[in-house]
């Protein structure tokens, strides 16, 4: 009887959200970056995150890493208050420049995060692998182009599998091919029970996603589907479809 | 904390600085370079060079690691990479230490080179032991390292970081006794200079390297050298934020 209701559960997780916001505020240099933002993301999900640079972005995914110092709200991520110690082995963070030793070689860095995480060394080479740079383990990082850099900064955060992975634009300068790569891969680490809540500025990316929160001036403008604003705006382009959604906010 | 990862850090560190053979070559050469400079200069008068060369060989470590250190870490600071750091299971202790050790195995490296030169080739003088020296030399390069920390934490680019040499470091020399004893200055001098970490770091060597009985004033100077470390380290560990804004 245990054992059923034990797999009954696991087929119906209790906890739909891997990250719930209520009511967020961040004040910066006085001035107030998000001013009162509500918002789910599904647990297994790839929630995109798309806006225009500058619109709270990065902020928001501070806040859910517990990286940001907030005014006033409630986030929950995993079940647990956003930024507490537990958090830190759960929660893999890659920022939008890459945040990696340029002066040491691409396995060293690896290494270095993996025994921080408490990963054995295996991992190097199974991470590495998934974003295409098997062959650069011995290459200096800062003799890498951006877009491999970048590279080298998200397999540091696959390494031990964390369950919600926060990515800030990750696929920023990256060659189309790869960036393709990357989306499939994303899409198999949520299959796998992940959650990715992935920003980008550019509206092509949407389509990919299965969430989407769409941003604008520290505003959350909608959290739907890629389905549900093409539905409710009566355009197929998400590009178009946004810049609707915008038009409604202001009330043209 | 913990110790693999701590260990991992100390690595890490090293590592990058291993990377850089042009700097390797630097930290162990040019100390030994300006102390044949100094036991050039002063050729004709050897208890000069004495005087000031012997104790220079425990001081040398202080300064490099101090200029080392505060880059080190302000470059971890503006690289995103402290952030990521403080987002990881990490403790902030394990990134103290490890930097500790890293620079306390560099500052034994000076050490070694520099008393070698000084002790061995240019004919300084240690009535107590070479040893002491260099238990000193790492201590006051420990101590260096924590002051660097703390202060990068106050600069914004490396060249503000650079700037902290001389803002905070060349007068502690001036007034640690180096150059002219403390009771020659004016009182308010050396009232002052009784404030600074850096003038128990020359009094330690300074006794380690005259002759005559070694009594408690070499420990109360190693006592408060190890005390202000810890404080700056700790005050350091202050300045690493998990929350920025």
């Amino acid at each position: 009887m245990h054992a059923r209701w034990r797999r009954l559960s696991t087929l119906q997780p209790v906890r739909e959200s891997a990250v719930e916001i209520e009511d967020l505020n961040v004040v910066r240099g006085g001035n107030s970056v998000i001013p009162s933002l509500s918002l789910r993301v599904r647990s297994g999900s790839v929630t995109g995150l798309l806006g225009p640079s500058g619109c709270g972005k990065t902020t928001l995914m501070r806040s859910v890493v517990g990286a940001q110092i907030v005014t006033g709200g409630k986030i929950s991520v995993l079940g647990n208050p956003a930024g507490s110690a537990g958090l830190r082995s759960r929660v893999g963070y890659v920022t939008q420049a890459p945040s990696v030793y340029g002066d040491l070689t691409v396995a060293e860095n690896l290494s270095y995060f993996a025994k921080v995480v408490g990963v054995e060394q295996g991992r190097i080479t199974e991470t590495l692998q998934t974003v295409g740079l098997e062959d650069y383990l011995e290459r200096i990082v800062s003799s890498l182009s951006g877009g491999e850099r970048a590279r080298v900064s998200l397999a540091s955060a696959l390494l031990n599998r964390p369950p919600l992975l926060v990515l800030d634009e990750p696929t920023v300068g990256l060659d189309p091919l790869l960036r393709q790569g990357l989306w499939r891969d994303f899409h198999r680490l949520a299959r796998g029970g992940t959650t990715l809540l992935i920003s980008s500025h550019v509206m092509d990316e949407a389509a990919e996603c299965d969430d989407l929160l769409l941003m604008r001036e520290g505003r959350l403008l909608r959290n739907c589907t890629p389905n549900e604003l093409r539905g409710e705006t009566g355009e197929e382009d998400l590009g178009k479809a946004f810049l609707r959604v915008i038009e409604m906010a202001s009330g043209t | 904390m913990s110790a693999r990862i701590t260990l991992a850090t100390g690595r890490r560190v090293l590592g990058q600085i291993r990377h850089d053979p042009r700097t390797i070559a630097l930290l162990l050469a040019v100390p030994a370079l300006l102390l044949t400079l100094l036991r050039y200069m002063f050729d004709g008068q050897p208890q000069v060079f004495q005087s000031i060369g012997a104790p220079l060989c425990g001081l040398f470590p202080f300064i490099v690691m101090f200029l080392i250190t505060s880059i080190t870490m302000l470059r971890e600071r503006t690289s995103g990479t402290l952030e990521r750091l403080m987002t990881l299971p990490m403790s902030k202790l394990d990134l103290l230490m490890g930097y500790g050790l890293a620079f306390g195995v560099l500052a034994a490296a000076q050490a070694i080179v520099v008393c070698a030169v000084g002790f061995g080739l240019l004919g300084l003088e240690s009535p107590h032991g070479v040893l002491l020296v260099g238990a000193l030399a790492i201590l006051n390069a420990l101590l260096g390292m924590a002051l660097g920390l703390l202060l990068s934490a106050f600069a914004r680019t490396e060249f503000q970081a650079v700037q902290f040499m001389p803002a905070f470091i060349f007068p502690q020399m001036l007034l640690c006794g180096l150059f002219i004893t403390r009771d020659e200055m004016a009182p308010v001098l050396e009232a002052v200079s009784w404030l600074l970490p850096f003038t128990y770091a020359y009094d330690a060597l300074d006794l380690a390297v005259s002759p005559g009985q070694l009594d408690a004033t070499l420990m109360i100077d190693v006592v408060v050298v190890i005390g202000a470390t810890m404080a700056s380290l700790a005050l350091g560990a202050v300045t690493l934020k998990r929350r920025t804004p």
